[in-house]
C-alpha cells in the first residue's frame, strides 16, 4: 500500500500540494482526475521520488521514502515502473533496445533472456516485430505502448502512468486504457494513473481520487465519484468552467 | 503572516542579497554536480559503450574541423611571423615561432574552442533535450545513475579527445606553416624543421597536454552541467546551449592564461 499524509509543496511563493493526504490500495488501480496545472504530476513526482516534500511523508509499503536517498531509494525504486507523459524513450536506441535497457542495465538479466523477453513484453503491446524501429519512426500512440512495454518488462510490483493518453485519438485512448486494464488483470500490479480522460478513465478504475488545488477533495470509487454531490467534482466530470475563474 | 514591504532605502541591499546568495548556489550545484560526476568517473561499474560513442561524438566528428581549422591557423601563422622575422633577418627561426605558438598557446586554446562549438554546443542541446522529454528522469526512476551514462562519458571521453585532438591540431598546423614557408616563400626545409628541434622541448609539449586535458574537463562538465540543467521547452535548450558555449569560451581563456601562469 502507498500512504500519503500531509503532502505540501511549494515552488516559490506558490503552494502547489497543501496537506495532500491519500491511500492507494496493492494491487488496485486508482486513478487521480483533476484539472491542467493543479498539482497531479507534481504529485506523481513526489510518489517516484523525483521532487522532495516541504511537509508531510509517503510510506511505499510501510517505509517512508520522503526521507531516502541514493541507494535507499534506489532500493524503493527497483519495484517500479513509471510511463511518462511523453513516453520519455530513449532517442538513440530502438524500441527494442528502449525495453531491453532496465532489464539489462537495472536487473542484468542474461542477453538470451532479455530478447525473449521484450519479444514478449512488445508482443503484448501490440507491437511484435516493431522491435527494429526508433522512437521517431513510429507513431504518438505506438510510443506510448513501447513505455508501456519498457515500465512493465520488469515486472513490477507498482506502476506509475502519467497521463499515458494526452494527445492521442479517442479510438487510442480507448485502446490504452483498456491495455493498462489487460496488462493488471495479468499482472496485478498496483497502479498509480493521473489523468483527466473523463469519463473513459473510470473505466479502468477501482478508486477514483480528485485533486484541487493542491488537496484530495474527493476519493471513491467510479460511480460514488461520478455521484458526487461536490460542486468542485461535479463541475469537473461534467466540464464546467468554474464560476469563480469568470470569462 | 504576510510579509512586510521593504523600505525603498534597503532595496539595492536585498537585490545584491539575492543576487549573492544565486550566484553562491549555483557555484555550490555546479561544484556538487562535478564531484557527483567524478564519482560516476572512478567507481564501477565503467560504461564502456557510452564512453566509446562519446569519444566518437566529441573527438571523431569533430575531426574535419580540428584539421581545417588547423592547417590554416598554421598558414596564417606561417605567413604572419614570415613576414615579420623577414625584417629583422631572422627567418631561420620562422619554425620554432610556428611552433612554439601552435603547441604552447594556439594549439589547445584553437582546439578547445573548436570543439567547443562543434560538440559541446551538441552535448548541451542533447542532454538538455532529454531533460526536457523526461529521459534523464526515467534514468532515475529505473534506479539507473543518469551522472553513470551520461556525464561521466563524456568527461572521460573530453580527457581522452582534448589532447589528441590539440595533437592532430598542432601537426596540421606545423605543416600549414611548413607549406607557406617552405613551399611557398622559399625558406629551406632543414632550417624549418631543424630549427624546431633546436628549440622545442618537452617542456612545451607538457604546457600544451596539460592545457588541453583541463580544457577537455572544462569544456564537458560545463556543457553537461548546463545540459542537465536546462529551463523549459525549447527556450530553455536554446538558452542552456548559448550559455554552455559562452561559458565555456570565456573560461577557456581565462584558464589558459593561469595555467600559462603556471607552466612557463
Amino acid at each position: 500500500m502507498i500512504k500519503v499524509e500531509g503532502l505540501t509543496k511549494s515552488f516559490g511563493r506558490q503552494k502547489v500540494l497543501r496537506e495532500l493526504s491519500l491511500e492507494v490500495p496493492t494491487g488496485s488501480i486508482t486513478v487521480i482526475i483533476g484539472r491542467s496545472g493543479g498539482g497531479k504530476s507534481v504529485f506523481l513526482k513526489h510518489l517516484i521520488g523525483l521532487l522532495r516534500p516541504d511537509a508531510g511523508r509517503i510510506l511505499v509499503g510501510g517505509v517512508e521514502i520522503t526521507g531516502l536517498r541514493g541507494r535507499a531509494l534506489d532500493e524503493i525504486r527497483r519495484f517500479y515502473g513509471v510511463v511518462f507523459q511523453g513516453g520519455a524513450l530513449f532517442d538513440s536506441l530502438s524500441c527494442h533496445e528502449n525495453v531491453a535497457f532496465p532489464l539489462r542495465e537495472k536487473l542484468r538479466t542474461p542477453p538470451a533472456e532479455i530478447a525473449k523477453r521484450v519479444e514478449a513484453a512488445l508482443a503484448q503491446v501490440g507491437l511484435e516485430g516493431m522491435g527494429a524501429k526508433f522512437p521517431a519512426e513510429i507513431s504518438g500512440g505506438m510510443r506510448k505502448r513501447v513505455a508501456i512495454a519498457r515500465a512493465l518488462v520488469t515486472e513490477p510490483q507498482i506502476v506509475f502512468f502519467d497521463e499515458p493518453t494526452t494527445g492521442l485519438d479517442p479510438v487510442l485512448v480507448n485502446t490504452i486504457h483498456h491495455l493498462i486494464l489487460d496488462l493488471h488483470r495479468r499482472s496485478r500490479f498496483t497502479a498509480v494513473v493521473v489523468s483527466h480522460e473523463i469519463p473513459e478513465i473510470f473505466e479502468i478504475a477501482d478508486t477514483v481520487a480528485m485533486l484541487h488545488e493542491g488537496r484530495i477533495v474527493e476519493v471513491g470509487p467510479p460511480a460514488a465519484i461520478q455521484a458526487s454531490a461536490n460542486p468542485v467534482v461535479r463541475r469537473f466530470i461534467r466540464g464546467e468552467p468554474d464560476p469563480s475563474e469568470g470569462h | 503572516m504576510p510579509e512586510r514591504p521593504l523600505s525603498p532605502a534597503l532595496r539595492p541591499f536585498d537585490a545584491v542579497g539575492g543576487w549573492t546568495i544565486a550566484v553562491v548556489d549555483s557555484l555550490g550545484r555546479f561544484g556538487t554536480f562535478f564531484g557527483e560526476a567524478l564519482g560516476a568517473v572512478v567507481t564501477p561499474p565503467f560504461k564502456v559503450r557510452a564512453f566509446l560513442d562519446r569519444i566518437n561524438f566529441i573527438g571523431y566528428r569533430s575531426l574535419l574541423i580540428i584539421l581545417l581549422t588547423g592547417a590554416f591557423t598554421g598558414m596564417v601563422l606561417g605567413l604572419q611571423i614570415y613576414l615579420t622575422l623577414v625584417r629583422f633577418g631572422s627567418e631561420a627561426f620562422l619554425g620554432p615561432a610556428v611552433a612554439l605558438s601552435l603547441i604552447r598557446e594556439l594549439g589547445p586554446v584553437l582546439a578547445a574552442l573548436m570543439v567547443t562549438g562543434r560538440a559541446g554546443s551538441a552535448l548541451t542541446a542533447e542532454l538538455g533535450i532529454m531533460r526536457i522529454t523526461e529521459q534523464i528522469d526515467a534514468l532515475t526512476v529505473m534506479a539507473l545513475n543518469p551522472m553513470r551514462y551520461l556525464v561521466a562519458p563524456s568527461i572521460l571521453a573530453g580527457l581522452v579527445t582534448f589532447p589528441l585532438m590539440t595533437a592532430i591540431f598542432d601537426v596540421v598546423g606545423i605543416f600549414g606553416g611548413y607549406l607557406v614557408g617552405v613551399k611557398l616563400l622559399g625558406l629551406s626545409e632543414g632550417t624549418y624543421f631543424g630549427e624546431m628541434q633546436t628549440f622545442v622541448d618537452l617542456n612545451d609539449i607538457m604546457t600544451g597536454f596539460w592545457k588541453s586535458v583541463s580544457f577537455g574537463v572544462i569544456v564537458t562538465w560545463v556543457c553537461t552541467y548546463k545540459g542537465f540543467n536546462v529551463g523549459h521547452g525549447a527556450e530553455g535548450v536554446a538558452r542552456a546551449t548559448t550559455q554552455a558555449v559562452v561559458l565555456c569560451s570565456v573560461l577557456i581563456l581565462v584558464w589558459d592564461y593561469f595555467m600559462g601562469s603556471i607552466l612557463q
